[in-house]
């Protein structure tokens, strides 16, 4: 008798051997997003105080945008059923077919673990700290909860692209302050305008998905006066780090003027009519909005450095 | 006896296997060489004092 029945492998349901490249793995990491990451968590480490070693400074940054990629990676795993359908997000590897959801979820969590633990072992139990609290409030809190379920989705988890400059401040330091603090919060005001100019012209994708984003819950008019009373805040804390004598007047004015130029392509949103369906202002907010995060931490980096070899 | 049914891999899905391959082998390399210079640069040679 036989103890194995006989079956051809053709007839396994499904049966597929994974034809992924290195490079689709590297597409989970969300490239993208990832760069952003890395820039402000560097200025985060740069601009804190104190000496940390160059080399560990690498590892740092290595480790910390791994754990970005990481929970980039989780994110795609959760969200293949959605992204499959939004024009946005139909090319990912899982909808494409190139990686499969299994394949994805234990690249996210091997990465995740692995980064927490370097840059834990390392650098700074802090830090890793920070970092494995922001990858699971990225994959759990935003992704798995918030997403779905709020219009206010965005708003709390993009504290999870802001930890980053903190956890760069705490590899030097070891510690949260006040500055780590307004840095953070630099980028978790900066985020509901900026994905929220996104939603705007890309409500159509977002509803039929059945996203509760800000546009399709709330309607576009609150949306953009939403918009607006974030870039009003938004210009504000960008002054904050000169206030609370973390960088020079000159940062200050810069900041001013980034601010400044936010709050008017907010205005224009504000300002644009119903019928406006390709939606301009929405997109030039969207496109500023990247220029004004990096243009902020960029001077902000800069004003420090200068004042450092100065002496100041 | 029948010959066992197995998998032919194509020649596709041979080269991403082998590419993967690769590519977890140098993330590897990589993980020991950043333990090994973070251990130099944050211990130093006193890595090697220690009790007996």
């Amino acid at each position: 008798m036989a103890l194995v029945e006989k079956h051809s492998l053709t007839d396994a349901p499904e049966f597929r051997v994974s034809e992924a490249m290195p490079g689709d793995f590297l597409a989970l990491l969300k490239p993208r997003v990832m760069s952003l990451v890395i820039f402000t968590a560097f200025v985060g480490l740069a601009t804190a105080p104190g000496a940390i070693d160059p080399v560990l400074a690498l590892i740092a940054i290595l480790a910390i945008a791994v754990g970005a990629g990481a929970s980039g990676a989780l994110n795609m795993w959760y969200d293949a059923d959605i992204d499959a359908v939004m024009s946005r997000t139909a090319k990912r590897p899982i909808p494409a077919g190139k990686v499969t959801p299994d394949q994805a979820l234990a690249f996210g969590i091997v990465l995740s673990v692995l980064s927490v633990m370097t840059l834990g072992l390392l650098v700074d139990p802090l830090a890793g700290a920070l970092l494995a609290f922001t990858i699971f409030f990225y994959a759990v809190v935003y992704t798995m909860w918030l997403k779905r379920s709020t219009p206010q989705n965005i708003v709390i988890g993009g504290a999870a692209g802001a930890f980053p400059p903190m956890i760069g401040w705490a590899a030097v330091t070891g510690s949260v302050s006040l500055e780590s603090l307004v840095l953070f919060l630099i980028i978790f005001l900066w985020t509901p305008p900026h994905f929220w100019a996104l939603a705007l012209f890309k409500s159509q994708d977002y509803g039929s998905v059945g996203i509760p984003m800000m546009p399709n819950v709330a309607g576009e008019a609150s949306t953009k006066r939403q918009i607006f009373a974030y870039s009003l805040l938004v210009a504000a804390i960008g002054v904050a780090p000169w206030l609370i004598g973390m960088t020079s007047a000159v940062y200050g004015v810069v900041a001013l003027a980034l601010g400044a130029a936010f709050v008017w392509y907010a205005w224009k949103v504000l300002k644009m009519p119903e019928s406006d369906r390709a939606m301009g202002p929405a997109k030039a907010l969207f496109g500023y909005s990247l220029v004004y995060l990096f243009a902020i931490f960029a001077v902000l980096l800069a004003d420090v450095a200068i004042g450092r070899l100065m002496g100041l | 006896m029948e010959p066992l049914e197995t998998v032919e891999l194509t020649e596709q899905q041979k080269k991403a296997r082998r590419r993967r391959s690769v590519a977890i082998a140098l993330a590897l390399v990589a993980l020991v060489v950043i333990f090994y210079v973070a251990t130099l640069t944050k211990f130093g040679p006193e890595i090697l004092v220690r009790p007996m």
